[in-house]
């Protein structure tokens, strides 16, 4: 017999489902479309320490001279992005989940100690419920982010008829340089959440394929401390 | 003990739905993959694959709503304007042309077809702006043109008629550049037939005699060397739409 908890809600799993390969697309459209401008690089006068992207790199994807077709998927895609963000916060909102995600009076606090313990430098972690304070203020910024996202790209896309918005982000060049940014934080993002995914386990990961995640007996052997936060959610809850 | 968060299963229960879940993530990204391959293997209208270039007709239908000759492209003091202007493009710019013999021929009705020399449009006000000219390749530019507003040329030359249509069509002299733009933005207060660039008459490079500027449009649709216009129901031909691009090209 296994005792298992409930996790995300059906709804959450198909949002972030549906949000991976739409955000494939926007990124590979993307890169389609940057390369017919791709001017940006980290570096300073004339010395480029890394250019965006490397011909190499280009090459290797087969993105040259595919601008056209970047930009139809873009404007395409666009709108399921658009679409499955705003469904995902607005149920946020209405099912009281944004309670367990939006970094609370503490998080900022937590969040350090989160960071020290991941890192190894410090054992043990603060209570937390579903996520802890790290994990609130990283997925509260991924929603902020993909908001920016939809304004930069608006701003870029329209920027004579949403010229309000294209001089609010900075004009013209910096709304596109800010939405190549964001885009670069997103792809960050996406590594470092693979990562910790990895490193979370299994049960974790199961977690938003099925919605539970099952919880060892506790005082049983091979109990890690994921089983202990989910004790802790448990003595939370009651 | 128990809240009602948690259940007590058997560990048969634990792996069918564990496996059922994961075959079902399976069949969701196995769809994802098919139907990106079902899109790119759709037949291509004007270089697109028909549901990405019905999108774009979508999209210039929802956008098109929202534009105003009230909303105008940003303008510039004389001194942000470059002094050498980005050549783009020479499509239509043959090298036999002979713009002493150029008229621009203006297609009032069929056998109607009005010709005015360049000094006939000179003969009209003059407007001039400085605005951020954006490629449709991503790069923008600070820029100084002169011309006759498209709009005072309808006036002047009587053509309130025609430019009730949906569609303004204009062609190089070699027909081997053209561009189909809606009435509507032709008609915008910044749209000007230009024959200046940094105050001094076009360079040959950019469109002498006479070219457009549309500051509501990517640069695809700022023809240069402009040889004929007229005014459509039907979308007329477009170089770079037939090339895969979108059609409205509306910024």
């Amino acid at each position: 017999m296994k005792k298992i908890i409930k996790k995300h809600p059906l709804a959450i799993r198909w949002f972030h489902w549906l949000n991976f390969p739409i955000l494939a697309v926007m990124i590979w459209s993307g890169l389609l479309i940057y390369w017919a401008n791709d001017v940006y690089r980290v570096g300073w006068g004339d010395k480029t320490i890394l250019k965006f992207f490397p011909d190499t790199f280009n090459k290797a994807l087969n993105i040259p001279y595919r601008l056209a077709e970047g930009m139809s998927l873009h404007f395409f895609f666009m709108w399921l992005f658009a679409i499955n963000g705003i469904l995902y916060f607005l149920y946020l909102l209405f099912s009281k989940e944004y309670k367990l995600i939006f970094p609370n009076k503490n998080s900022f606090k937590e969040a350090w100690l989160v960071l020290l313990h991941d890192l190894h430098i410090k054992k043990g972690l603060p209570p937390q419920k579903k996520y802890n304070a790290a994990q609130r203020i990283a997925y509260t910024g991924i929603i902020i982010m993909g908001f920016f996202m939809l304004l930069t790209g608006l701003a870029i896309y329209k920027p004579v008829q949403l010229y309000w918005l294209c001089a609010m982000l900075g004009g013209y060049e910096w709304a596109r340089a800010e939405h190549f940014i964001f885009t670069i934080l997103f792809v960050l993002f996406f590594l470092v959440h693979v990562i910790q995914v990895i490193l979370a386990g299994w049960n974790n990961f199961r977690g938003m394929v099925t919605g539970f995640e099952v919880i060892k007996p506790s005082g049983s052997p091979g109990l890690s401390e994921t089983n202990n936060l989910t004790e802790t959610i448990i003595l939370n809850d009651e | 003990m128990m809240n009602d968060e948690e259940k007590i299963v058997t560990d048969a229960q634990v792996r069918n739905k564990t496996l059922l879940s994961m075959l079902f993530l399976l069949v969701f990204f196995a769809g994802a993959v098919t139907g990106w391959k079902w899109l790119h293997k759709q037949p291509k209208d004007e270089g697109a694959p028909r549901p990405l270039r019905n999108a774009l007709i979508a999209n210039e239908l929802i956008f098109e709503n929202i534009f105003s000759n009230n909303h105008t492209a940003k303008t510039f003091s004389k001194k942000s304007a470059v002094p050498r202007v980005r050549v783009n493009g020479d499509a239509g710019m043959s090298e036999d042309f002979d713009p002493s013999s150029w008229k621009l021929e203006v297609i009032r009705n069929v056998n109607d077809t009005l010709r005015l020399s360049l000094d006939e449009i000179k003969a009209l006000p003059k407007t001039e702006i400085i605005f951020d000219f954006k490629c449709i390749e991503g790069w923008s530019q600070v820029t100084h043109w002169g011309g006759v507003r498209f709009s005072d040329f309808v006036k002047k030359y009587g053509l309130d008629e025609q430019a009730k249509l949906q569609f303004t069509g204009l062609v190089t002299p070699d027909m081997e550049y053209y561009v189909g733009i809606d009435t509507k933005s032709m008609m915008h207060p910044q749209t000007l037939l230009c024959y200046e660039m940094n105050g001094a008459p076009l360079p040959m490079n950019q469109g002498y005699p006479l070219r457009l500027i549309i500051p509501v449009k990517y640069g695809v649709k700022h023809i240069k060397r402009i040889g004929s216009l007229f005014f459509s129901s039907q979308r007329p031909k477009d170089y770079w739409y037939e090339r895969g691009y979108d059609y409205y090209c509306g910024l």
